[in-house]
């Protein structure tokens, strides 16, 4: 298969052509652009939609609309223009439609720069807006993962109606690697009945809505959005462990940050440091298996991110006290160099 | 006969209808509280199916029929 | 016999919550015979607003879409993007589209998105409890303008039709009042005439209807169809703004 080079963000608006994504609507911002002038360029071509909207608020409910209508449709933006989107997530998330999500993270709060960031990740792993909800968080550590997870972002959301969020960062979109598109079978996706496509013959009419008014029936419609999203983390966590077969150290760390921790982890190696490396894929839901696996032999964990500390909350919940959690973050778009982490790794050895 | 069938459960008693009736043959009808709560509105006989009353109800309460020349 | 007025098809049998003398019920009867008349409720997707007609989708016998607040507009243009072959109408009040949705109706309007867009304008947030609309008229109480709207605190109504007409985008922008007979009758020729246009593909449509709130407004419903005659017409003047050129569609 041909190896292609390609910049993050124009490798993904490829391979979300190429899972069948019907529409896209989104807004200007920095540092994403790239990837909504490629579909701004292709999708005329090739039988889809593109639509540069008026506002980041005007966008999402234009997805909420294709979505209902029953299309595969994508949206892309980066964090201060997320924020803006939350009104129209809670609300897909009510009203349980499928859609993708993607968001290159930049330093905030505020307008805060645009500069990689990881910092929005307490606002994508939880919910994010109003309303007990979740999306499926995913988080790719290379172009050729960020194309993979395409494909399996748009089948999550149509296999759970369920937004999905593909949680980049800066370098990744900007960032030129080479990359296959492999050709997937197409899974098995239940039938989209509930689409507001018109009623064509149908006996009822279709409603796409988030209100209930009774709160007996909020309460429930609640609890079935619930029992979806344990079934979620049951089946769709997924992470990686480099390096863990005879690891006592563990960092934790995800997307670009991963990266540069496993070079710290081989560097600490050649100093004979048994340390691994956890990389969760998925970061809602998280991953705990992945700490059930190593902690028997787990002595500490060392959790990299850049930001001041998000991520490290659920490495504590999922090591559950069993074994002391360090911390080691840069933030406002100052990402840490591999010797940095390299440090971190032994003072860890050093503390326990 | 013209033919005003009312559907009285639907009623809220707004008299738009009884206002607008050019022969003045709609009023509430005093002795019936309907489903909602209303006083809803009856006809008496004088209907020219003019179904102005139709027109401005806004909860479609009147289902109206004219007698065609030389029908029954 | 024959048959003067019956319940049209594309109107559920569900009883309305609105209150008595309420004008949302009269347009939804009138969009409902529209459907009927064009033959569209098969291929119709309806868009219902945050605000009083938030249930609307209780009520019309077509597919329908619940928007968050303002968003209608922005939620018809995924749908007719998605679907282009399908009709495609939003129903608003004057909160939902001339307030929180501003943006996302000026510019589906500006892009002449070939849909319809239902505007009830009462000059009150019906749903919260009767706050000031941006449609409130000058002088007119309300819970959030217990002296009567000074302009000089809360400036001025705003004009959709008018202000939408400078745009090159809409094809077709009407307003008329909900007061009598013949005025009910012209709301409905100009909702059939938006649809039309949008089964014609010429772009974006767009009908005001001045319509009465007794409940929030403090009247009897005689009195307040009587206010919208008498007060809101001076304000918000009926007629067409906008049409396609050849007069036809």
């Amino acid at each position: 298969m041909e190896k292609i080079l390609m910049k993050g963000n124009e490798a993904l608006a490829e391979a979300a052509i190429r899972a069948g994504c019907q529409c896209f609507f989104g807004y200007p911002i920095t540092p994403q652009s790239e990837l909504p002038a490629y579909l701004a360029r292709e999708m005329p071509k090739r039988g889809g939609v593109f639509l540069q909207a008026e506002s980041e608020v005007a966008a999402i409910n234009i997805v909420y609309g294709a979505a209902g209508a029953g299309a595969r449709v994508m949206t892309s933006s980066s964090s201060p223009g997320i924020s803006l989107k939350q009104e129209g997530i809670s609300y897909l998330c009510g009203a349980e439609l499928p859609c993708v999500i993607v968001n290159i993270m930049r330093g905030g709060p505020g307008l805060g720069d645009i500069q990689p960031a990881q910092s929005d990740y307490f606002q994508a792993t939880r919910g994010g807006g109003h309303g007990d909800y979740r999306t499926i968080v995913l988080a790719p550590a290379s172009v050729q993962e960020l194309v993979d997870l395409v494909y399996d972002a748009f089948d999550l959301a149509d296999m759970y109606r369920n937004p999905v969020l593909i949680l980049g960062d800066g370098i990744l979109g900007q960032m030129m690697e080479p990359v296959v598109f492999k050709e997937r079978p197409a899974r098995e996706l239940p039938p989209k009945t509930w689409a507001t496509t018109g009623k064509m013959g149908r006996q009822k009419p279709n409603v796409i809505n988030s209100l209930y008014l009774d709160p007996v029936q909020l309460e429930e419609h609640n609890r079935k959005l619930q029992r979806k999203y344990q079934e979620i983390e049951e089946k769709e966590a997924r992470w990686e462990i480099l390096n863990g077969d005879d690891a006592e150290y563990f960092v934790v760390a995800y997307g670009i940050c991963a990266r540069i921790a496993h070079a710290a982890v081989e560097m600490a190696r050649q100093e004979g440091i048994k340390v691994g490396l956890i990389r969760p894929i998925t970061l809602w839901p998280y991953p705990k298996k992945a700490f059930e696996e190593v902690l028997s032999r787990a002595k500490a964990f060392l959790t990299v991110e850049l930001s001041c500390g998000q991520m490290v909350e659920d490495v504590k919940l999922s090591v559950d006290g069993r074994a002391p959690v360090y911390f080691y973050g840069r933030t406002g778009g100052m990402v840490p160099t591999a010797e940095e982490i390299f440090r971190e790794i032994t003072k860890m050895r050093g503390h326990s | 006969m013209n033919r005003i069938i009312i559907d009285k459960d639907r009623c809220k008693g707004c008299g738009l209808c009884i206002e607008v009736c050019p022969k003045k043959v709609l009023c509430f009808d005093d002795d019936v509280v309907n489903a909602l709560g209303y006083h809803p509105v009856k006809a008496k006989e004088g209907c020219i199916a003019c179904g102005f009353c139709a027109t401005v109800c806004p909860d479609v309460v009147f289902t109206i029929y004219k007698e065609e020349k030389g029908g029954k | 016999m024959k048959l003067v007025f019956e319940r049209p098809k594309s109107l559920q049998l569900t009883k309305t919550h609105y209150c008595p003398g309420c004008g949302h019920g009269t347009i939804h009867r009138l969009v409902a015979e529209v459907m009927d008349e064009l033959n569209i409720k098969e291929k119709t997707i309806g868009v219902a607003p945050v605000g009083c007609a938030v249930l609307a989708y209780n009520y019309f016998d077509c597919d329908m879409q619940q928007a968050a607040h303002g968003r209608a507009p922005a939620v018809a243009t995924g749908i007719k993007r998605a679907l282009p072959d399908r009709v495609v109408f939003t129903y608003q009040g004057d909160g939902d589209l001339a307030a929180i949705g501003t943006a996302e109706i000026i510019h589906a309007a500006a892009r002449s998105e070939n849909i319809t867009v239902v505007f009830v304008n009462n000059a009150i947030y019906g749903m919260t409890g009767g706050q000031m609309a941006p449609t409130t008229l000058i002088g007119q109480r309300t819970e959030t303008s217990p002296y009567g709207r000074d302009p000089k605190l809360a400036g001025y109504p705003i004009r959709v039709c008018e202000m939408l007409a400078t745009l090159d985008g809409p094809s077709f922008l009407a307003r008329v009042e909900l007061t009598d007979v013949k005025n009910i009758n012209r709301a409905k020729s100009y909702l059939k005439k938006a649809f039309e246009i949008q089964l014609a593909g010429k772009g974006f449509s767009l009908v005001e209807i001045l319509s009465p709130c007794p409940t929030n407004w403090g009247m009897r419903p005689v009195d307040a169809v009587d206010w919208v005659r008498k007060e809101m017409v001076k304000v918000f003047p009926p007629g067409v703004f906008k049409e396609p050129k050849e007069g036809n569609v």
